[in-house]
């Protein structure tokens, strides 16, 4: 139970797959000018994680060595295309805003790494409880972004106007070039906060990454 | 990059060294300087709101760089004057009845995005005072580009209005402004770029001190010139009218941002007169000064590479 915990927590923050592996930055950067497009942008993919994840490692014994990536890339699109018709059925406004980025969650790194990297190697049980947590940890890193784009472009969180009527929006936030500014500040916020939490706890930490089998012993990056 | 003069193609060479006197609060200090006739037009032009808005920003500057300074537990370097000139310079590319709130937010961001996060002095790859206001053009455009008229010195009968900038005049309406009022600033445009005159004397006054070399505003207004007379266009007009002569002098010769050679500062400033003529004549904004320093700024560190000069002894590479 313990093994799940930190299946589980991995993804949430010691490697959140945008702030620390900084995978997945097409949608990161593309789709998180509102909360709730970040937000249905997260939930999608966690569905996707969690679904390919489940039958990758259920299969993987009969997929043949040599042709594993084009195998996942057909699982994985298939749940990517459930989605996709899913969100254009219940969600249409939003479906119509993400628009081609719901199809490309085929090709995030973050997917096709975990597929490689996890599934294909660990029980389905473990497999469940790490891409819940990565797809949590995506889903949290995109509504950051979508938060703080939102406020300070639009003053509005969630749709709900938030700041007075004097505030001026930043209209460079809704931009691109705010999803950079946005990312590059959180990106350095995040390290210095791993940064001191590593050098508070030094010792116990390499001591902890050594017996468990550290992310980078497993992945193929 | 910083100190001794600025035209040199670099020798390395045995020592002994000549030792420059000149540090980098003495450059600064000369640059605050010479941008005094341009600080004394806008406050003569605009009022004191002008004076609040050049005192705010150059606070906020030092203030940001000293603080961004202490949380990346370096020393703080706030004395050497390149914050407050950053500062002063985000405000003299303001409009005068730009909201002071925002003023500080571009020059919040100018220092801590545009210069301490590449790793402050020196290592900033674009001007940080071009980056903030960037930042405020695309944010902000109304507050961007709504200009003050002059009308009369400040407590005339009339103060001011609003209007368009004179390249404004001449891209919508194709009305030409006489060159005396370019000249002298009794026209509507930014703090510090309305008066070619004052400019002209902090510019002339930096090149008789050697802290700018003469390519780089020579190269920059020589290009538009000459492009704006090859299409047809005054280019005396376009010499003087908007923040070309604001960015000639006092930009695009950031001694950080511009590059160390010869060639090179002849390649840099016809880039970016190309560029100002390209984005005036056929763009969408009217002024295109900016954008232009800021995207060959990004080009420097190519352009110094392949300017550089070869070493004694160095065979050309075949290529």
């Amino acid at each position: 139970m313990v093994r799940m915990w930190t299946d589980l927590l991995r993804g949430l923050w010691g490697e959140h797959p945008i702030f620390r592996l900084v995978l997945g930055m097409c949608p990161a950067l593309a789709v998180t000018n509102t909360a709730i497009n970040g937000m249905t942008m997260g939930l999608a993919t966690t569905f996707v994680l969690v679904t390919s994840g489940t039958i990758i490692s259920l299969l993987k014994h009969f997929i043949p060595q040599r042709v594993r990536i084009p195998s996942y890339i057909v699982i994985i699109a298939t749940f990517v295309t459930a989605a996709d018709y899913t969100l254009n059925a219940f969600w249409h406004d939003i479906h119509g805003v993400l628009g081609l980025f719901v199809p490309l969650i085929i090709v995030n790194c973050l997917i096709l790494g975990r597929a490689e990297a996890f599934s294909s190697k660990n029980t389905v049980k473990r497999t469940i409880f790490d891409s819940l947590g990565y797809g949590i940890g995506f889903t949290w890193g995109l509504v950051l972004l979508g938060v703080i784009r939102e406020v300070l472009g639009f003053g509005s969180i969630f749709g709900m106007q938030v700041m007075p009527d004097t505030f001026y929006n930043w209209t460079i936030m809704v931009l691109p070039s705010g999803a950079f500014l946005t990312l590059g500040v959180l990106l350095g916020l995040y390290n210095m906060l791993i940064q001191r939490a590593e050098s508070k706890n030094k010792v116990l930490h390499t001591v902890k990454t050594a017996s468990e089998g550290a992310f980078t012993d497993e992945s193929v990056y | 990059m910083m100190g001794g003069k600025t035209a040199v193609d670099t020798i390395v060479s045995s020592s002994p060294h000549l030792q420059s006197k000149e540090t980098i609060s003495g450059i600064m200090y000369t640059v605050l300087i010479a941008l005094i006739p341009a600080v004394l037009v806008s406050i003569y032009l605009f009022g004191m709101k002008s004076l609040y808005l050049m005192l705010a920003c150059s606070i906020f500057a030092v203030a940001t760089e000293g603080a961004v300074q202490k949380l990346r537990q370096k020393e703080v370097t706030i004395n050497d004057g390149s914050a407050l000139i950053t500062g002063l310079l985000l405000a003299l590319t303001l409009p005068p009845d730009f909201p002071m709130i925002l003023a500080i937010l571009g020059s919040v961001i100018a220092i801590a995005i545009g210069k301490q996060a590449y790793g402050g002095l020196g290592h900033n790859p674009f001007n940080p005072a071009l980056v903030g206001r960037a930042f405020l053009v695309i944010s902000f455009p109304v507050e961007m580009t709504t200009w003050t008229k002059w009308v009369g010195p400040v407590g005339a009968a009339i103060d001011t209005q609003t209007g368009a900038t004179p390249l404004n005049w001449m891209k919508t309406e194709g009305i030409m402004t006489d060159y005396s009022a370019l000249f002298w600033g009794n026209i509507s445009g930014s703090l510090g770029e309305v008066s070619a005159f004052a400019i002209l004397l902090g510019g002339l006054y930096l090149l008789y001190k050697g802290y700018i070399d003469w390519r780089i505003p020579l190269s920059v207004l020589g290009s538009v010139a000459l492009l704006a007379f090859l299409v047809g266009e005054d280019p005396l007009f376009h010499l003087l009218a908007g923040g070309l002569m604001l960015g000639a002098f006092f930009m695009a010769t950031d001694m950080v941002t511009s590059p160390i050679t010869k060639l090179g500062r002849w390649i840099f400033g016809l880039t970016i007169g190309f560029l100002v003529w390209l984005f005036r004549i056929y763009g969408g904004y009217p002024e295109g000064v900016m954008f232009a320093i800021l995207l060959v700024n990004m080009a420097v560190p190519l352009i110094d590479r392949y300017t550089a000069p070869r070493i004694l002894g160095e065979v050309k590479a075949r290529g």
